[in-house]
């Protein structure tokens, strides 16, 4: 039994209690004294050149300050991105400017155009739309096929075309794998659209920016997962403020899923906005803007191929992507169909060769960035679909196949790269079999039929790369930034703890859980720790919350921190009980002198930190505050399997639901019921990805699906119940919790099942179908039943 | 200005407003009861949901001036003086029934109106009735199960973990 509080124990959460009673602290509840309202102009045309914005008349309207466009950033830079790939031929890709306000061209539906700042939100709404524009259309490039065509639409008229890198990888197996391709007994084909979604966390982006002119120093409170990462992107790159003058607060963030990864352009105008007045400047994002202004996800088309020899056995994979980056490059965009997609194509399997080619198109749509699990989705989905078509065309059982195939032995390099420290991929098929209860399909699906119902069973495996990463090894992929973390533990002279971390919560419940830790190594109630985030005032430089990377990475630091701690406590019980250090013992909140019944309470040793009257002030500084940063050596390899059943209307073909089950790997686990809320989450995401979301624009780029009435976002009503278990663990090997993370692996894990089940099911009825492209609506799966 | 006042939380409340305002405007900027949001501009997330004269109102839909007179309960109104949780409040809390925390009050609030029409719900109909609530962190599992726990049924058969 997990002690209470501590490593182990479904805590409730302590922020639950602020957001159920409505006193949450987001940043749209933020306002500063004085402050004026931005509304952004935005184009309306997918591609066009701006000839002219004349805002004349909307300068002379009621309440206006200044209407801010593309001239005004002439001289400001661009809008930056974080990571610089190198494609097969040794060029580093092709990096287009950025601009705050577009200036010259407008490169997709929502690229802002102008800025009016006013006294109100209503005055700088009717002034935008006063402002004059004359924009020459020009032909859009949406398809990233015709996009690479020759005479194609140029999206940035300095490039030399619309690609931005063609990578290849590992380069050097190219030639093996199509040997071994040569040599396949069967070899398995599939072509799959990766649909493009949009992250949609309920809270939509605001920034609110402050200029102090007495000190020159700037505040900007904005809806981030990682507020040092816009400190240094927006201080050094874009608007030339030092750090020490810039402070960045992510107060409560209403969910995140990556989208709230990126520096964009409205925090970065607000903020020049707010010295240029001389006023604080608030943005806060409709959910229209939302849709056509944050980074979208996903949007691959691939082919993949997998080789198998006689005995079944994977021999070659071979995969050709297009990866949509939109218009411009976001934050981390280049990095997502490369090395988080790449780097995983082995999935769970001893896969000898593998070579993966993506190349990287500019269109005119909405930037295409991290969206929950990030790369690693496309991989998982690719690989899962196409294993279970080979599994058909061989006629052999898919789980069996997968079983045959699986990585046995840890560590494993995989030829793409990347270690797996730990894993046992028997194990959570078992545990799915069992909590999924697979043996009762037949049964099931003999009462479905006699309900007239199709019912189909897809099952399938995932792996992910997380705790993202090690900063030399991603510098040398291409990453501008080090991706360690950061945490400070500053005990208080009564004993209490608050622990400032460069991770951030926007959901996690970290400041539930990461007090469990301390808990857990100190012997004190989770109650005395306070966990403290998202302020770059008070916390060390961070790198903050993706990748699931916030207890592998930033708990880690929060340990090392806390190994400090104890250390120097342990040091001064010493000097208070005239005992050797050595026999100093830490339980339950009490240092105890080995093997006597002498001993110290926390609360004496931390006093007489802070009051060193009886203290060994020669050898010992007073005071008990520790930092640490911690830079992982490995990813953390989290894996699982998934399976789904669903039901299909053979009159209609509407999908439904019928039963979810998860059995994850995530290693050790601090609080199972906040593990298992964010596998919850995550399937809800891929099943709505599966089945209800796609992001459509039209030939000319109009953005289809701009609103909750066209973007089916999963309702409550089109999702089960899920049976999750993480009672398989294989703690990680590397990081001093031994734990994997858990936040995308549902959003990884499932959509392959969903589609897998479907298909099953079509099958079951003598439809001689291979693949429905995702998402799975009605009118899809209708139609590829009257084929 | 137009003047506007009403009853919010059991409490006399009014202000000038523009015509236009919405009374979720109303209540975020003229009250400061900020436990109110704003997901959308289309109508369809529900993070704004209070209730107006006992029923459950998304208030991005109503102007702040046909609220007049009217009885408005917020997220804020929901928990006693003494800061004891609503049962449904608590029941949220228990089973983990939100995490990033933005939809939750208008699902409190919609709940709260759900179990006062109709005190046993089935699962199907918790479901049916959150049409109009999206919660995009939790998948929809505790928020369910809460719900029926608010409501007295037992909900261990169901999946905790």
């Amino acid at each position: 039994m997990p002690r209470d509080g501590g490593i182990g124990a479904s805590t409730k959460r302590r922020e639950d209690i602020r957001f159920l009673t409505g006193n949450g602290n987001y940043t749209d509840d933020i306002n500063l004294r004085g402050q004026a309202y931005v509304h952004f102009l935005r184009s309306d045309v997918a591609h066009g050149r701006l000839r002219k914005v004349d805002a004349s008349a909307a300068e002379a309207m009621p309440g206006v300050l200044r209407v801010f466009t593309g001239e005004d950033f002439v001289e400001i830079g661009g809008i930056p991105c974080g990571w610089q790939v190198t494609d097969r031929f040794g060029e580093v890709m092709q990096e287009p400017k950025h601009p705050v306000l577009a200036h010259g061209k407008v490169r997709h539906v929502g690229d802002p155009i102008a800025a009016v700042v006013a006294e109100t939100r209503a005055q700088a709404r009717d002034a935008a739309e006063a402002i004059v524009l004359d924009i020459e259309e020009l032909p859009a490039v949406v398809d990233m096929k015709a996009a690479l065509e020759d005479g194609a639409p140029k999206v940035h008229d300095d490039l030399t075309s619309n690609l931005c890198y063609d990578w290849g990888f590992v380069e050097e197996n190219k030639a093996a794998v199509d040997e071994a391709f040569g040599k396949a007994a069967h070899v398995t084909t599939l072509e799959l659209v990766n649909n493009r979604l949009i992250a949609n966390p309920m809270e939509p982006r605001v920034a609110v920016a402050d200029y102090n002119r007495s000190t020159g120093d700037y505040t900007l409170y904005t809806t981030s997962q990682n507020p040092h990462v816009i400190r240094l992107l927006m201080g050094a790159f874009v608007l030339g403020i030092p750090e020490h003058k810039l402070r960045v607060v992510a107060p409560d963030v209403g969910g995140g899923f990556g989208s709230k990864i990126f520096h964009y352009a409205e925090e970065a105008f607000c903020t020049f906005a707010a010295k240029a007045l001389n006023r604080p400047v608030k943005w806060t994002s409709s959910r229209s803007e939302a849709f056509m202004s944050d980074a979208h996800g996903r949007d691959h088309v691939t082919r993949i191929e997998l080789a198998l020899d006689a005995d079944n056995n994977f021999t070659a994979l071979r995969t050709e992507t297009h990866a949509n980056m939109g218009a411009y490059l976001s934050t981390f965009a280049p990095s997502i169909p490369t090395w988080l997609h790449g780097t995983l194509m082995a999935g769970n399997y001893k896969t000898p060769l593998i070579y993966v080619n993506v190349r990287a198109v500019f269109t005119n749509t909405v930037p295409v960035d991290a969206y929950r699990g990030a790369g690693r989705p496309e991989a998982t989905y690719q690989l899962e679909r196409v294993i279970d078509k080979a599994a058909r065309e061989l006629g052999v059982d898919p789980i069996a196949l997968r079983r045959q195939n699986f990585i046995t032995e840890f560590p494993y390099a995989t030829p793409v790269a990347v270690e797996y420290d730990t894993g046992d991929y028997h194990a959570t098929m078992d545990k799915l079999e069992e909590i999924a209860d697979l043996a009762g399909f037949a049964a099931r699906r003999k009462e479905s039929e006699a309900r007239g119902r199709l019912r189909g069973l897809g099952v399938n495996c995932y792996i992910e790369a997380c705790g993202i990463a090690p900063s030399n090894l991603v510098g040398q992929l291409g990453a501008r930034a080090g991706l360690y973390e950061s945490a400070t533990v500053r005990v208080n002279a009564t004993g209490g703890i608050t622990v400032m971390t460069g991770s951030h919560s926007h959901g996690q419940g970290h400041e539930t859980s990461f007090a469990q830790v301390i808990s857990e190594m100190i012997g004190i109630d989770a109650d005395q720790v306070e966990i403290v985030h998202g302020d770059t005032a008070n916390s060390p430089m961070g790198m903050g919350t993706y990748g699931s990377r916030s207890l592998a990475v930033g708990g880690s630091a929060m340990v090392r921190a806390t190994e400090k701690i104890i250390n120097k406590a342990r040091k001064i019980a010493a000097h208070l009980m005239e005992a050797a250090e050595g026999d100093i013992e830490l339980k339950d909140g009490r240092f105890a002198v080995a093997g006597t019944d002498k001993s110290v309470a926390w609360g004496d040793v931390t006093l007489a930190a802070y009051v060193p009257h009886n203290y060994p002030l020669a050898d010992l500084e007073p005071g008990l505050e520790e930092t640490a940063f911690y830079d992982p050596s490995n990813f953390t390899y989290p894996a699982g399997a998934y399976a789904c059943e669903v039901e299909v209307d053979p009159d209609t073909g509407r999908v439904t639901i019928e039963r979810f089950a998860a059995a994850d790997d995530f290693g050790n686990v601090v609080n199972p019921m906040i593990v298992s809320g964010q596998v919850h989450g995550g399937i809800g995401q891929g099943i709505g990805q599966a089945l209800l979301e796609a992001c459509a624009y039209d030939e000319q780029g109009q953005l289809l699906t701009g609103s909750y009435m066209d973007y089916a976002m999963p309702r409550a009503g089109d999702l089960p119940f899920y049976q999750v278990d993480h009672s398989c663990q294989t703690p990680c090997t590397h990081n001093p919790l031994g734990v994997k993370g858990c936040g995308e692996a549902g959003a990884i894990g499932s959509p392959p099942s969903v589609v897998n089940a479907v298909v099953d099911a079509l099958r079951s009825a003598g439809h001689d179908i291979t693949h429905i492209d995702m998402p799975l609506s009605p009118s899809r799966v209708w139609q590829a039943m009257q084929s | 200005m137009p003047e506007v006042s009403m009853t919010v939380n059991g409490k006399p409340a009014k202000g000038q407003i523009e015509g236009r305002t919405l009374l979720v405007e109303f209540l975020r900027e003229s009250l400061s009861l900020t436990g109110t949001h704003m997901g959308c501009d289309t109508s369809q997330c529900g993070a704004c949901v209070v209730h107006v004269n006992g029923r459950a109102v998304k208030s991005c839909t109503m102007f702040a001036a046909e609220a007049e007179g009217a009885e408005v309960t917020t997220i804020e109104g929901m928990a006693e003086p003494d800061g004891t949780l609503h049962p449904i409040q608590a029941a949220f809390q228990d089973h983990h029934g939100l995490q990033c925390g933005f939809c939750t009050p208008g699902m409190v609030m919609s709940a709260a109106a759900l179990l006062k029409d109709n005190p046993t719900p089935t699962e199907a109909e918790v479901r049916d009735y959150l049409e109009g609530n999206i919660c995009r962190c939790t998948g929809y599992h505790n928020i369910v199960k809460a719900i029926l726990a608010a409501s007295g049924q037992d909900v261990s058969r169901i999946a905790a973990e």
